[in-house]
């Protein structure tokens, strides 16, 4: 996804999460969970950036991300903007708790 | 506990834990024709996910781990295993002919089998500071998150073969690199420790411990305990990537199956454990070594040995039908 794509996306959806990645150890299992969770969350649109692309500088100069220091870099943005980002591996209950929380409504997850 | 054998949900086994162990048990057993469940809480592949290139798996010159998990998972839907991941269990009931299995999200699983595999996670140091620097400068994945750290200090904790051979390939981004290890000597090969030793970038502090880590955005320093004087002393470091070994996912096996003092499932050399029906193999079982060959290993003998038990079940059943 380039940078004009995320600014699409997220200027067309009300909440939108970008996982900006490599296909490594910590970033794995944040790509399946959100993958898992998409049928779930209908009302999120789920997007991954490649972490190496020179378009990820619009996640990586994020004023939210900064001191981070550990992919993948994973934001949340409601009405285009972020609400909430988070640095290295996550969990299933940390990634739905901050699905739940940020883009409240009714799921079965 | 619950509504036994439900028709729908009702497995001749279930594997619990997808790393190779549990993949390899499941190709085992659903190329059998058993039909066979595939359970983990994280995603297929386990610690071998974690692992950026795996060169000493026989027949396979050099592979990503996630390459090789994904083949072997493949492998195991293509005979009919099915594999659930991303979830957690929370009730378990081993004794009887048929095992039961809760999900965290409601749904029961049950089997007439049941082959544990749950694997291990790295060990974390549990100090003050560790949580909330995750990701801010402390690390668990040299391949991953080194790059951050070019030019900068940062410290190693651990003196296993992971703490010394990631040392000397974060020296590739690091300016200088602190190993700081509990003993007077490493537990890792030989090879290394002088490879570690020879680098000119890296330091080592001996039978030290790490108590504490600080900083507001980013780790800014740790704490660091010398555990023959007691003498602590704030050391300031960028970086911190911690390499001490594993503990083994079993903490909802406790009071349900045999344990060692370590949480090591206790198994006999068919891959059984003292419940009858259910069988235990890879990196969660008390062994002295734990590679991806002797967890491929230890899932091929768990599955034979659980096919030889459900076909004895299988006999026993149907002549109890015909009594």
């Amino acid at each position: 996804m380039s940078a004009a794509d995320l600014n699409k996306a997220i200027s067309e959806n009300e909440n939108v999460m970008v996982i900006c990645g490599r296909m490594g150890p910590m970033c794995i299992p944040v790509y399946g969970i959100a993958e898992e969770l998409e049928d779930d969350y209908k009302h999120v649109k789920f997007y991954d950036m490649e972490f190496d692309n020179p378009e990820s500088y619009i996640i990586r100069n994020l004023p939210e991300v900064r001191g981070f220091m550990g992919i993948p870099f994973t934001v949340y943005y409601k009405g285009g903007k972020v609400v909430k980002a988070t640095s290295s591996i996550q969990t299933k209950e940390q990634v739905k708790a901050i699905l739940n929380k940020e883009f409240s409504a009714v799921v079965n997850a | 506990m619950l509504n036994k054998m439900n028709a729908v949900n009702h497995y001749d086994a279930i594997v619990v834990g997808a790393g190779p162990a549990g993949l390899t048990a499941g190709i085992y057993l659903s190329r059998a024709r058993y039909k066979t469940l595939i359970i983990d809480e994280g995603v297929a592949g386990g610690q071998m996910v974690l692992t950026h290139e795996i060169a000493n798996y026989p027949g396979v010159e050099s592979i990503s781990g996630y390459q090789l998990s994904n083949i072997m998972k493949k492998q195991a839907k293509s005979f009919g295993c099915d594999i659930k991941t991303n979830v957690s269990v929370s009730g378990l009931d081993l004794n009887g002919e048929v095992k039961e299995l809760v999900l965290k999200e409601g749904s029961v699983y049950s089997a007439n089998a049941i082959i544990l595999t749950p694997g291990g996670r790295s060990r974390t140091l549990g100090v003050t500071g560790e949580d909330s620097l995750k990701g801010r400068g402390i690390s668990y994945c040299a391949t991953c998150d080194g790059d951050f750290f070019t030019d900068k200090e940062i410290i190693v904790v651990g003196g296993g073969n992971s703490a010394l051979e990631e040392a000397v390939s974060l020296t590739k981004y690091a300016s200088k690199v602190t190993i700081i290890h509990q003993f007077d000597h490493f537990q890792a090969f030989e090879y290394a420790v002088e490879e570690s030793k020879s680098n000119n970038k890296i330091n080592f502090i001996m039978e030290s411990t790490i108590t504490a880590f600080y900083g507001n955005e980013n780790l800014e320093s740790v704490d660091i305990k010398n555990l023959v004087s007691g003498e602590i002393r704030n050391f300031k470091t960028d970086g911190a990537f911690i390499f001490i070994g594993y503990v083994p996912n079993t903490e909802f096996l406790k009071g349900k199956i045999e344990l060692n003092k370590w949480g090591e499932i206790m198994v006999k050399s068919d891959m059984s454990t003292n419940i009858e029906g259910v069988y235990a193999a890879g990196d969660s079982t008390a062994k002295r070594f734990r590679q991806i060959t002797t967890a491929v290993g230890d899932g091929t003998i768990a599955a034979l040995a659980t096919s030889g038990y459900l076909n004895e079940l299988n006999i026993k059943q149907k002549q109890n039908s015909l009594a």
